[in-house]
């Protein structure tokens, strides 16, 4: 049973057709990793799906009900996070904050109850602080829970926007590059979390550069190309696809998937 | 220990309880009371700014709009409605704070320039009104403002203007703090860095800066009632453009988004002058000199600048 199906999905920029026809559904637990060489248009087809743009044609469906239309800070409600390919992070916020701010959905105050700082609000800051620190445990950052969000380094900015997506207990994530400008490490950190966030029951869609990470962690693939499907299926089909190898791994993508796969 | 405690809110409103005990101490005359007590009036409005600028990060330029809107409410309310001072005060508060939550729904779509000029032009317009409705305002001479009254008490004289403003900009600054450690004060300032990133997380980004909008324009009317109330007059020159600037300059030069920085900010910008007189007609270029080096040396804002060289220092 898919959890979130998306049919036929459309959208051009002034005549330009940046995604056309796209469909795709994902399960809980299943990791779906949406490839294509810059400009195949998977960022606007991120955009799309979490109610950025608004499709001109197409449906996106979450657990059976119709997401187009609706704002995006509506779509966490219905159970949809995301992060962003260039960094979206509170730079004037601490660490934890930032995560807090993941959990505003979970938290029961009002503006009136917060600025007559009732009792009641401070308990809630405790219980948003316990949450926000457990994520930062997860996803290894508890240590510098207090510093400031803009000192930490790129990877861990990374991992901390995952922690904040997270926090708002999502059923589908949706992660655009979180290994982008990555070092090895820090790639084998966010993929070990990426597999551990999907056998925790949560569907994860990935855009990904890096194939090896692509390869290992992916149960199903779907490959864009000028805004079209061009092939969808397990790592092994995609890679062995002669159209995709054409279109977008050539001969050195190849050679790593195989790596990757032993 | 030091550190998170410097960053607390109780010892925030602890220093400026400080600073309010101080004054009177060493003020030589009834003159610099009042002063002090400006200062404080205009630190609370200043503060308004601090919710919506320095927490959210939406600029406006019309601040002083609202500042007008609270003090013509003190005069206009007693002398053509009848109505006692005190409760024109109120009333003149919650009307800014209507008047900001229509004109904020189709302003704040606006972002950074454009929201700067869409403010600036409703602040224009209030001021306009001020000045040209003669027949309820007074016109460009202004009008009288009754006495304040307090449950029988006649608010008068330089000492107790200066505790009553004092004791409002106290629980305006203990309610700015409340905001800016609470879920939504979280929400605001995650909305002035990325607002994509605050809607992702479920922060009605829309509804959030309108909030913050209507905060800030009923700290300005209140401050514009108080300063109303206290000077027995009122001009439009008090909603000018120029004090809207003066209101930006405040919570920038003590320190975006500090609560202890708009006072400092307000300080700055009210005693510095007053100081300066003895330079007549090098006052302004003084002034403006002080504010350029003040920014230079310190971008962050003095309070923001200080607390961070006070940290090191106890690191």
């Amino acid at each position: 049973m898919s959890l979130l199906s998306v049919s036929d999905l459309g959208i051009s920029f002034g005549g330009v057709v940046a995604v056309d026809g796209v469909g795709f559904s994902v399960s809980p637990g299943e990791v779906f990793s949406i490839i294509g060489p810059n400009g195949a248009g998977k960022t606007t087809l991120f955009n799309l799906v979490t109610g950025i743009y608004r499709p001109q044609r197409g449906d996106v469906r979450l657990a059976g009900q119709s997401l187009i239309g609706l704002s995006p800070h509506l779509l966490v409600r219905r159970g949809m996070a995301r992060t962003f390919q260039n960094l979206q992070i509170f730079f004037r916020m601490t660490t934890i904050e930032n995560v807090m701010v993941g959990r505003h959905l979970a938290e029961r105050s009002s503006f009136l109850s917060d600025l007559l700082g009732l009792p009641h609000v401070a308990r809630q800051n405790r219980l948003t602080r316990d949450a926000a620190f457990a994520l930062l445990e997860r996803v290894g950052l508890a240590a510098h829970a207090d510093a400031n969000a803009g000192s930490l380094p790129y990877g861990a900015l990374k991992r901390l926007e995952i922690a904040r997506a997270l926090a708002a207990e999502p059923k589908v994530l949706l992660l655009d590059e979180p290994a982008a400008g990555c070092n090895a490490i820090e790639t084998e950190a966010i993929d070990a979390l990426i597999v551990e966030i999907a056998r925790a029951g949560t569907a994860v869609v990935l855009i990904e550069h890096d194939m090896k990470l692509v390869m290992k962690i992916s149960d199903r693939i779907l490959v864009l190309a000028q805004g079209r499907p061009l092939a969808e299926g397990t790592p092994r089909t995609i890679r062995d696809d002669p159209a995709v190898i054409a279109a977008y791994l050539g001969d050195h993508g190849s050679r790593e998937a195989d790596r990757a796969h032993g | 220990m030091l550190k998170s405690a410097l960053r607390s809110r109780w010892a925030t409103l602890a220093v400026l309880a400080l600073m309010i005990a101080i004054v009177p101490l060493i003020a030589p005359s009834a003159f610099y009371l009042r002063v002090a007590a400006l200062v404080w009036i205009f630190a609370l409005a200043a503060l308004g700014l601090t919710i919506l600028m320095g927490y959210a990060g939406q600029v406006s330029l019309g601040h002083a709009g609202f500042l007008g809107i609270g003090a013509y409410g003190v005069a206009i309310g007693p002398t053509h409605l009848g109505l006692s001072p005190l409760l024109s005060l109120i009333l003149a508060a919650a009307l800014s704070g209507v008047i900001a939550y229509v004109v904020g729904r189709p302003i704040l779509r606006l972002k950074g320039y454009y929201l700067a000029i869409a403010t600036l032009g409703f602040g224009l317009i209030l001021a306009l009104i001020f000045q040209s409705e003669s027949a309820v305002t007074g016109g460009p001479d202004g009008m009288a403002v009754a006495r304040l009254t307090v449950f029988g008490w006649r608010i008068a004289g330089a000492m107790q203007w200066y505790w009553v403003s004092a004791g409002v900009l106290l629980l305006g600054a203990w309610i700015a703090l409340n905001i800016a450690d609470s879920p939504s004060g979280r929400a605001l300032r995650a909305l002035h860095d990325s607002e994509v990133a605050a809607a992702g997380a479920g922060v009605d980004v829309a509804a959030k800066k309108l909030a913050a909008f209507v905060a800030a324009a009923i700290y300005a009317a209140i401050a514009g009632g108080l300063l109303a109330c206290m000077n027995g007059l009122i001009t439009p020159d008090a909603a000018s453009f120029m004090h809207s600037v003066e209101f930006v300059a405040m919570v920038i030069i003590g320190g975006l988004g500090s609560v202890l920085g708009a006072v400092v900010g307000a300080a700055f910008l009210i005693v510095l002058p007053q100081a300066l007189t003895s330079l007549q007609e090098y006052e302004q270029a003084v002034l403006g000199l002080l504010i350029m080096v003040f920014m230079i040396a310190l971008p962050m804002g003095i309070v923001p600048s200080l607390r961070n060289w006070l940290t090191e220092r106890l690191a």
